[in-house]
């Protein structure tokens, strides 16, 4: 047993097999460890992350070449389905709730994916319900009219309903007001010191992402190109303009939503 | 003086013949839901569901026996049709799909003449259409006892839904199918849980048609009839299929019986599209439809 958990060789990817999205990706997640995927928009993120979750079929997406290796085996020609009970579970860019199931419905539907037994469903929810207590109060209510904080915790706590090994998670901070997306990464960081789940996560915000991770790889058009230890990377003021696309300040995202309090 | 009874019969009747429309209308909102295509072979299992019943019963099978052995056929049919047709074709665009269930009707069609012949079967469910008089309106007991049965239909598909795994899965591939992939639902079980649960709504909607209008292939062309219910209530909802079947029922029967003489009659075979069409215009989506129509 190796201490790699994943690793993303010199991949490449194209939708409809035309259109190239990512070129040459290299990367890996060790046991334990947090990896953050930066990259501006169009970089190759959601590709990279949705070829590692062999999503990529469901959007006319298609890996042409490079491997991806998860606990020693090639994932290239697994379904989704065997890889969520293998233990790789993706959190969607823009959160992807089942819109009219209540907010338990929708982790129920996470354990179902992976065919938890009834009783360890029950076990389950209680741990994301640990974890995120406003999840509790609106157990009963429509997703779909819940705030996007909310949306967002709903969406990780049905990826943990699978009991993951390694979360992949595309961009949780999209939308969120500041104070949401930290309790979101603090959620996380904690499930990670905790429990040891191995994260990988695609994210624009490289200022919060660095902060909560340990190495992180950055992307540019389809390629990696940079890699080291986040706290590396935090000290480089320049690689935000050079990589991140534009102004130091990109941080401060648009708040789509009333600031709900995690 | 204006006969308030009369008007009363006759949108009575309107109504419990509407619910056979929903019946029809239900089958398709299940698999447009989950696929996001229209099933254009509803009708063909519609006529092949009833035709496979009918003829078992002529070969001296018993009713109940009958009735079981059909339901095991369209099952099979439900997985059949998930093996063969919709998993070599996932991830295509939805028109690709929708030429296959044109494809589907066609088979099952020609499957059902091979099997069974050609010939016209009358189907007697034991149910007589005698009317009876409830406070001087009569009602048909044929048209009630189709509507008991459509409404215990959709009474249990309510709850399996509600309740079940599988209903759960359902819904949230029907909400989302992408997040569905993603959360590690198997989507070809579901599919094929909801081919054969639009299976058992043919067969319950073909034995019921097929009492009425006798079984023959033309029976497959009731489908028509669902089609101003899809575009009135919308194509992904199933409360809209309801509430379309009713509307559509009742309009056909006061169109014909206060509009009809103006016309010289005969205006119940497309009365319903006028309204339909009528509706198409001012919202697009149905009454209770979400998603756009044009993505058929
Ligand atoms: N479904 C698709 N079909 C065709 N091209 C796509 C599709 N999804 C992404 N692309 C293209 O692939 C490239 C990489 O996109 P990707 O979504 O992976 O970037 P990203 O880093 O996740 O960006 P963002 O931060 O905006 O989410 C882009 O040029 C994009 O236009
Ligand atoms: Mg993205």
């Amino acid at each position: 047993m190796t201490d790699v958990l994943l690793s993303v060789e010199a991949l490449a990817a194209t939708y409809n097999h035309s259109i190239r999205a990512v070129s040459d990706v290299s990367f890996s997640v060790r046991r334990g460890e947090i990896v953050a995927l930066l990259g501006a928009n169009g970089a190759g993120k959601s590709t990279t992350l949705q070829a590692v979750s062999t999503l990529l079929a469901a959007q006319r997406g298609q890996v042409t070449s490079g491997r991806i290796i998860f606990d020693g085996r090639d994932i290239r020609s697994a379904t989704a389905a065997e890889l969520v009970r293998a233990g790789v579970v993706p959190v969607l860019e823009g959160r992807h709730c089942f819109a009219s199931l209540t907010v338990e419905e929708n982790l129920i539907a996470g354990a179902i994916g992976r065919d938890a037994r009834r009783s360890e469903i029950a076990a389950d929810l209680e741990r994301v319900y640990a974890l995120f207590p406003q999840l509790k109060e609106r157990r009963s209510s429509t997703a779909g009219l819940t705030s996007g904080g909310e949306q967002q915790m709903t969406a990780i706590g049905r990826a943990l309903m699978s009991r993951p090994r390694l979360l992949v998670l595309d961009e949780p901070s999209m939308g969120l007001a500041p104070l949401v997306v930290e309790g979101i990464f603090r959620a996380l960081k904690q499930l990670n010191t905790e429990q040891g789940l191995s994260l990988l996560v695609a994210e624009q915000n490289s200022t919060v992402a660095l902060r909560f991770s340990d190495s992180a790889v950055v992307l540019e058009n389809g390629r990696s190109v940079l890699a080291g230890r986040s706290a590396e990377l935090r000290r480089r003021e320049d690689i935000k303009t050079l990589y991140l696309g534009g102004s130091a300040q990109k941080d401060a995202r648009p708040t789509e939503l009333k600031p709900a309090l995690v | 003086m204006f006969d308030y009874q009369f008007l009363l019969e006759v949108l009575i009747g309107g109504l419990l013949s509407g619910v056979m429309y929903s019946l029809v209308a239900i089958g398709f909102v299940l698999i447009y839901k989950t696929s996001g295509v229209l099933n254009f072979a509803q009708g063909a299992m519609l006529l092949f569901a009833a035709l496979t019943f009918v003829s078992l019963v002529e070969r001296g099978t018993s009713f109940v026996v009958a009735l079981a052995a059909t339901l095991a056929v369209m099952i099979a049919l439900g997985i059949a049709v998930e093996r063969a047709v919709l998993r070599p074709l996932v991830n295509q665009p939805p028109i690709t799909l929708f030429m296959a269930t044109l494809g589907l009707s066609y088979i099952i069609e020609g499957a059902a003449q091979l099997l069974w012949g050609t010939q016209v079967h009358g189907l007697d469910i034991g149910v007589s259409d005698i009317p009876f008089d409830v406070g001087g309106v009569f009602i048909s007991r044929f048209d009630l006892f189709a509507a008991a049965v459509a409404g215990s239909l959709v009474a249990l598909f309510t709850l399996f839904f509600r309740y079940t795994r599988t209903g759960l899965s359902f819904r949230a591939v029907a909400d989302d199918q992408f997040a569905a992939l993603a959360v590690g639902l198997r989507l070809p079980r579901v599919w094929a849980a909801v081919w054969t649960a639009a299976g058992i709504v043919a067969l319950v909607a073909g034995l019921l048609w097929g009492a009425r209008l006798g079984v023959q292939f033309s029976l497959s062309l009731v489908v028509l009839k669902a089609l101003p219910v899809l575009v009135l209530g919308g194509f992904d909802s199933i409360a809209g299929a309801i509430v379309g079947g009713l509307l559509i029922g009742a309009t056909e029967k006061l169109a014909e019986v206060y509009v009809g003489p103006l016309f010289g009659g005969g205006i119940e075979a497309w009365a319903a599209y006028v309204v339909a069409l009528a509706l198409l215009l001012v919202r697009p989506s149905g009454l209770f439809g979400q998603k756009l129509v044009e993505r058929v």
